[in-house]
């Protein structure tokens, strides 16, 4: 279980992340969602103590973390935002250094590469330095990475940005894979498909306060369930209704290209936020 | 420990990588060196008795073990922090902070070690000038270690990569002119010659030259130097355990 109690950064001018309280529960996928510089790389940074916080408490399994806890930072497995992969190096070697420095025997450190490898689909890649890899199989090397240790909690950092539709389902489906056999999960996002799929809690983040936490089922039910969408004289605003019918009625009085459909995290952000999480 | 294991190999399997450029490129300036200064200069010279070669000679390897674990590892750590993030992974990981520390700095030394290795293998070709001595070996290793650990220093503390070029030309290139690399302090003017009395290289330089000193002296500048690299690296290992 991974508590988040008040944590607070505040950089010269700016307060990156203010007070932001939550829990994740074992076995939970929980999606950070939020704009560009919502505060979600900086949180993800200080959970994983590269960033150090201003204020609050990051505590795994009642136990609070910091960068100088070795053992308890074995419990974690970080996917960060940027790529920090050795590129120098193979696929392997990387995986390689990984596993020495987290301490894993020799036996089980080898087994266990081959095993990430062949789940990532890099087994036939891994002599290959990591400057040849494309952008999607750096990602999924990164992801391997992050799991070779056989972490409780699993951190990962907008795991499919800048990546195609085909290999973000495949992320998406490694994902799916990792919460089935029960790991624990906070990733964030600013793509709305990502959490709808794979997030059993969201928690909205928006200039570094958390807005709300729910399920995505909730939090679209609240707003509406349906969407209409009106475009007129360049800009585009929203209303949201319970049933369609009232969704028609409400379109019928409307000018301007006017589309009905059913709301999405998207539109949960809009209306909470009041402004559009660009992707 | 296993963590400087992992940190160590990872720099083997890279330095393999690139066994070719750091060979050549490590040898490329001290021959220049001993070409224009040995060589060009050195026949008509004369210093303290000795030939400007058997003179030049230590001050080349106390320059080049200098500049070479200095920049592998401020470049290292500042390429790590600011474009790799390679550095983030460590800090994640589950490696002591003082190890890696003490990691970095140690495959730093080893690049400096490799090229006054080289240095002497191609002097020992031409001259018989260089006499190899334990001691002069303690103080070559010595310098490469006192000089990474400022390497580390750098690159932890600069946060962008033309202002560790401004570093090097404003600390480090002084020093290889002003420490008695090319000619002995004496010749430097009185109120110079105290201040430079403090900077490490010199202690390198008089050390690896260590003619007609006392071992009272010797001791002296291997003393220095210890001091260094202490003072360093345990600043070093407290500003990792907070650093961004
Ligand atoms: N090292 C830093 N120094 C100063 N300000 C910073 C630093 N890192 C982040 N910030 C600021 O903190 C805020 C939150 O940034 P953060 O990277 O956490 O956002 P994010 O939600 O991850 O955004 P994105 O979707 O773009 O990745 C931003 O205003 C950013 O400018
Ligand atoms: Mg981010």
């Amino acid at each position: 279980m991974l508590d988040i109690i008040d944590l607070t950064k505040k950089y010269k001018n700016i307060t990156a992340v203010n007070g932001v309280n939550f829990t994740i529960y074992d076995g939970e996928v929980f999606g950070l969602l939020g704009p560009n510089g919502a505060g979600k790389t900086t949180t993800v940074r200080m959970i994983s103590t590269i960033t150090p916080k201003t204020a609050g408490d990051i505590v795994i399994n009642g136990e609070s973390i910091n960068r100088n806890l070795t053992v308890l930072k074995i419990k974690i497995g970080v996917v960060p935002q940027h790529n920090n992969l050795e590129k120098e190096m193979t696929a392997w070697e990387n995986l390689e250094v990984h596993g020495i420095l987290y301490r894993m025997p020799k036996v089980k450190r080898r087994q266990k590469i081959e095993e990430m490898l062949e789940f990532t689909e890099l087994t036939e890649r891994k002599d290959h330095l990591v400057n040849t890899f494309s952008g999607g199989m750096k990602r999924k090397l990164m992801i391997a990475r992050a799991l070779l240790h056989e972490p409780e909690i699993l951190l990962l950092d907008e795991p499919t940005v800048g990546l195609d539709a085909g290999a973000r389902r495949k992320i998406w489906d490694l994902m799916k894979q990792l919460k089935s056999g029960g790991l624990t999960v906070l990733l964030t996002t600013h793509y709305i498909e990502e959490a709808e799929a794979l997030c059993d809690r969201v928690g909205l983040i928006n200039n570094g306060k958390m807005i709300r936490i729910d399920t995505p089922k909730n939090l679209i039910e609240d707003v509406g369930e349906f969407t209409v969408e009106c475009f007129k004289d360049g800009k585009t605003t929203e209303e949201f209704f319970d049933t369609r019918e009232e969704a028609i009625d409400y379109a019928a009085d409307l000018e301007g290209i006017v589309q009905i459909r059913p709301a999405n995290l998207e539109d949960v952000f809009l209306k909470m936020t009041n402004r559009r999480v660009e992707s | 420990m296993i963590g400087l294991y992992g940190l160590l190999w990872q720099e083997f399997v890279v330095f393999k990588r690139k066994f070719f450029t750091v060979t050549i490129g490590a040898l490329i300036s001290p021959i220049l060196y001993l070409i224009a200064f040995g060589w060009g200069l050195g026949n008509s010279l004369e210093i303290d008795g000795m030939s400007y070669m058997a003179f030049i000679i230590p001050g080349i390897i106390a320059m080049n073990t200098m500049m070479v674990s200095f920049n592998s590892t401020a470049n290292s750590i500042n390429i790590s922090r600011l474009y790799y993030k390679t550095f983030e992974e460590y800090m994640v990981s589950p490696i002591n902070m003082t190890v890696y520390t003490l990691g970095k700095i140690i495959a730093g030394a080893l690049y400096g070690a490799y090229s006054a290795a080289l240095i002497i293998i191609v002097v020992s070709l031409f001259t018989s000038d260089l006499v190899l001595t334990p001691y002069f070996i303690m103080i070559a290793v010595l310098n490469c270690f006192v000089f990474s650990a400022a390497g580390f220093f750098v690159g932890l503390m600069i946060n962008s990569h033309s202002d560790m070029a401004k570093f090097s030309s404003f600390v480090i290139t002084p020093m290889s002119f002003l420490c008695g690399t090319f000619f002995p302090i004496a010749k430097m003017p009185e109120l110079l010659r105290g201040f430079i009395y403090l900077l490490p290289l010199t202690h390198t330089n008089l050390a690896l030259r260590s003619a007609g000193e006392t071992a009272v002296q010797m001791m002296l500048h291997a003393g220095v130097l210890l001091a260094y690299f202490i003072v360093l690296f345990v600043l070093e290992a407290r500003v990792c355990k907070n650093v961004e």
